[in-house]
């Protein structure tokens, strides 16, 4: 892993190690959250935020913390920004704080940022660490992007709130209901297996 | 009737896994085999239960008194990574076969979202002491019937002729689609 050039570890969460379509980590918001753009963009720059922070703070007190214990101080830390994150939310963006209720404090226990921790920032340096969580992050926005996108295209006819479908489109209501989210993420895994699929005939 | 109403709409209307999307990483990790899936639904249903009633004593009688509600997401956790601990080392001495049967799935659910976000919901709601019990047994057994549910599906699914591309993760999601799509009959049945 050391061998590795920090562009290629940069890069490596936006495809090959994709938090959500490869790793299938950090279902739950994923699937929670999208039913609108705007929440799906807010819940990835809050998961960003944590990471990216506890990230550098795990990789400089590494040496620190004894071996037994690591676990139980990764998640105080991890807690510790995902208070943060809330107050942060709460005080400036109300109704967006409102709309992703208890999916923010839930950044807690988030497979990815637990799972980051444990399998990168505990034995690679700080540089290093800061630039695997930025990957990641921007795997995981991409991700909720396109499931937003999807989910409130079809569901409600608008993106980001702009109507984007004619006065002819009878919006799919189910799409923005929970099976909507199940249904839609089930065939993007199927979708991303076909295009990975050629892309390694092609290679 | 109130806490019958909380119940039945804990276990079928707004099932943990289904309409919160809670506890999706066990729904979909565990439930390849029909016993280990009603092992696993066990095991959540019991330290459900009990985080429950220790995350209402600690909001009630420490956090709100003392206005220190912003510290919630660090104390739960904690109780919950030790609650979890206390309860393996409580049954290893007390009763083997339960151990035995619970086995690795009481660790794993430290990392299990649905129990937090069952001592973060009930905060939120504002239940009562009762209310916050009932509401604990009630999605422990919503997240069992959902798994077990799963698992019996997926059993058969392995006969199935799936498309490729879809094997694996991606039928289990749609799966779960259908399903969800079919607890929502239930959502009419108590208003």
């Amino acid at each position: 892993m050391a061998s590795k050039t920090l562009s290629q570890e940069f890069i490596k969460g936006l495809w090959d190690e994709n938090p959500i379509f490869r790793q299938l980590l950090g279902m739950c918001p994923t699937l929670a959250v999208t039913n609108a753009v705007i929440n799906g963009i807010a819940m990835g720059l809050a998961t960003t935020f944590v990471l990216v922070f506890s990230s550098i703070v795990v990789a400089s007190i590494k040496k620190l913390i004894p071996n037994q214990v690591r676990i139980a101080s990764y998640i105080v830390v991890i807690a510790t920004f995902v208070t943060m994150a809330d107050r942060f939310l709460a005080a400036f963006f109300p109704p967006i704080s409102k709309s992703l209720g208890p999916y923010v404090p839930l950044i807690v226990v988030n497979c990815i940022i637990l799972g980051r921790q444990e399998a990168f920032s505990s034995k690679n340096s700080v540089g290093r660490s800061f630039i695997d969580a930025l990957g990641m992050s921007l795997g995981f926005i991409i991700a909720l992007l396109i499931l937003s996108s999807i989910r409130e295209i079809l569901g409600a006819g608008t993106w980001l709130g702009h109507q984007v479908l004619g006065p002819w489109f009878k919006p799919w209501i189910i799409m923005i209901l929970p099976p909507g989210a199940f249904l839609t993420l089930g065939v993007l895994l199927g979708l991303i297996m076909v295009i990975d699929r050629k892309l390694q005939r092609s290679v | 009737m109130e806490l019958l109403a909380i119940f039945i709409s804990a276990i079928l209307i707004n099932n943990f896994v289904l309409h919160y999307f809670l506890g999706i990483c066990p729904f979909l990790g565990v439930s390849k085999k029909l016993d280990s899936a009603i092992s696993m639904g066990l095991a959540v249903t019991f330290v459900m239960t009990i985080t429950a009633v220790v995350s209402w004593i600690i909001n009630h009688w420490i956090l709100l008194p003392y206005k220190l509600e912003y510290l919630q997401i660090v104390s739960f956790i904690l109780v919950i990574a030790s609650l979890v601990q206390l309860v393996e080392m409580f049954i290893r001495k007390t009763s083997p076969p339960l151990y035995q049967a619970l086995g690795i799935f009481l660790p794993l659910i430290t990392t299990n979202c649905a129990i937090m976000g069952l001592a973060l919901l009930a905060a939120l709601k504002n239940y009562n002491f009762m209310e916050t019990v009932v509401f604990g047994v009630g999605s422990g057994l919503g997240f069992t019937l959902a798994i077990v549910l799963m698992a019996g599906i997926r059993e058969q699914l392995d006969l199935a002729d799936v498309p490729e591309p879809l094997k694996g993760a991606g039928i289990a999601l749609i799966v779960a689609g259908i399903m969800a799509l079919g607890f929502f009959g239930f959502s009419g049945m108590i208003k």
